[in-house]
């Protein structure tokens, strides 16, 4: 199937022994003409702004400068990246661990059932429609006049707040970035789970192997590239969300997004113009690393559970 | 073995239904908290969101915002399949050695941030701005390159999971022109594929903030964000009626997918 499919040869004229080599490229070309306009608008909504982006990072007033990216080891940008990655980090773990539960919980559901259907939608919905809208429903909720926070503090005497307004920061940035996390590792890792095939329990089960010893020594191995991928791609997910914070934030730029932002938004400082463009580079290096790693699993798990 | 098994659903299902619990409490909370918010002085806020025509005079900038985010995800969705759908059926067809390429600049949005893309956007857009207005329809280019790797691997699942090149023989064998294996062979073939990606990028776009908010146009994002600093109530209300369209749209996609698998 794959190779009839693959030959480039089946449709194009096949050409005679002594075909002229210059029809056979005529006719490619012809073909290539064909995807002309899919090239042509990706170069320029995708690939110049991306070139931009590179070239004005190391762009200067007279040329070729290093001084944009040696910028970024100021502390200030330094410590929003420091932040970022932080934020990243602890979320994507929080969030593979916990979405990692509910995807098993929903694995063990009848597979065209209401319920995984009702939860796979939501999360679709929650991950990926997320930003502004579940800033404000955090505001509704543990808001200074939210629904929580009311609640504790009439009812049980308890002011969450007692310490400082924390929502409007990172510990705040945390929680909400936590809600959009879980739904995504449950829709990334979920394939995963369908993977797994219950004769490899019923054959551990018939060697004698206990439900310990099946999730250590045969599921976990298994599903470890899988949930180790997912981790990865939900840190890049953080790393790169920008909406939740724009909404959320409303003193300084903790995290480089919002660094980003105010270097396009307010007056430049001059001789930094392109510090933007350098931090946006910074930020497309990190996330290319994470998600190159993160193919490199994502082949290792195909292997067994594709 | 078999009264194992039976035990052992039993334990996951107790399972399963604890950890639903738990989570559904987390993750319904801020939503009940939403309703409760925007009900506190009675349902004045729903109605209002209701009555299109009040609703337009009293925030106008909501109203402005809600047409736009509805005119991109139009626009965004006929631009994507207008662009997708016969390069990947003719790239499938004439020039599988392209396949790779196209599928990786596909991919490659997933890889370059939207807060980055806008970075280098902003020059581009200088030149859409001069030449179509600065209209926020023109955020469908933008948009469209952010769906990309969602709409691409619908459409490429949906064509591998039929035999494009039969088809598309046994039509020109029949003398059917390129435009015609396209529109009426292919095309019906893939219909539900086509349709879960345009509804993917109905539900991207309508959820878009960042690309609309740094070039300085507005959207249904937008406009909640705007409204969030002057009217609490009606832009937490505004915020679930978009999360609860975007879940209506997804789980009417999934029940799309389950006709595809139920039909084949």
């Amino acid at each position: 199937m794959a190779t009839v499919t693959d030959d480039p040869g089946l449709l194009a004229p096949v050409p005679r022994v002594r075909a002229p080599r210059r029809g056979l490229r005529l006719h490619d070309l012809r073909s290539l003409l064909g995807t002309l306009p899919f090239f042509a608008y990706v170069t320029i909504f995708l690939i110049i702004p991306t070139l931009v982006v590179a070239i004005g990072a190391f762009a200067g007033d007279g040329g070729f400068t290093w001084s944009n990216v040696s910028s970024l080891g100021e502390e200030y940008v330094r410590d929003a990246f420091g932040r970022s990655i932080l934020l990243s980090a602890i979320t994507a773990i929080i969030g593979a661990v916990l979405g990692a539960v509910l995807a098993y919980a929903l694995a063990t559901a009848k597979p065209g059932g209401l319920l995984r259907r009702v939860v796979t939608a939501a999360s679709g919905v929650l991950a990926q429609f997320g930003g502004v809208t579940l800033a404000f429903a955090f505001i509704a909720t543990i808001g200074l006049s939210g629904f929580v926070t009311v609640f504790l503090r009439d009812e049980l005497g308890v002011d969450i707040y007692s310490g400082g307004v924390w929502l409007f920061e990172l510990p705040g940035l945390m929680l909400v970035y936590t809600y959009f996390q879980i739904p995504l590792m449950v829709i990334v890792f979920l394939p995963a789970l369908d993977g797994i095939r219950p004769q490899w329990r019923e054959a551990t089960e018939s060697l004698g192997g206990s439900t310990w010893q099946y999730w250590t020594r045969v599921a976990g191995p298994l599903l470890a590239p899988a949930f180790l991928g997912s981790t990865l791609l939900l840190f890049a997910n953080a790393f790169s969300a920008y909406a939740t914070a724009a909404a959320l934030v409303s003193q300084g730029n903790p995290i480089v997004p919002l660094q980003i932002r105010s270097a396009l938004t307010s007056e430049v400082v001059l001789g930094q113009q392109n510090l933007g463009k350098a931090m946006a580079l910074g930020m497309v290096v990190v996330v290319a690393v994470v998600m190159t790693l993160y193919a490199l699993l994502q082949k290792r798990t195909a292997r067994w559970l594709g | 073995m078999a009264g194992l098994r039976a035990r052992r659903a039993r334990r996951q299902s107790a399972f399963r239904w604890a950890v639903l619990a738990v989570m559904g409490v987390f993750f319904l909370l801020p939503l009940a908290a939403m309703l409760e918010f925007t009900t506190r002085g009675g349902g004045g806020t729903w109605s209002l969101l209701a009555d299109w025509p009040r609703l337009s005079e009293t925030y106008p900038d909501l109203a402005e915002g809600i047409v736009a985010s509805l005119g991109q995800a139009l626009l965004t969705a006929l631009l994507m399949l207008a662009l997708l759908v016969p390069t990947a059926i003719w790239v499938r067809l004439r020039l599988p050695g392209l396949r790779p390429l196209v599928e990786f600049i596909c991919l490659l949005p997933l890889t370059i941030p939207a807060i980055v893309l806008v970075v280098g956007l902003a020059p581009v857009y200088a030149w859409v701005t001069y030449f179509l207005g600065g209209s926020s329809l023109t955020l469908t280019f933008a948009y469209t390159i952010l769906v990309l790797p969602y709409a691409y691997r619908s459409i490429d699942a949906g064509l591998s999971a039929i035999d494009v090149r039969t088809l598309a023989e046994a039509a020109r064998g029949l003398g059917a022109g390129w435009f015609t294996v396209m529109a009426r062979v292919v095309l019906p073939n893939i219909r539900s594929a086509v349709l879960s990606a345009a509804f993917l990028t109905v539900a991207l776009v309508l959820g878009e903030f960042t690309i609309a908010s740094l070039l300085n146009r507005t959207n249904l994002q937008v406009a909640i964000n705007l409204l969030g600093k002057s009217s609490a109530t009606m832009s937490v209300a505004v915020s679930l009626a978009a999360l609860i369209l975007a879940f209506l749209l997804l789980l009417l996609l999934t029940l799309f997918g389950d006709r595809r698998k139920a039909s084949r």
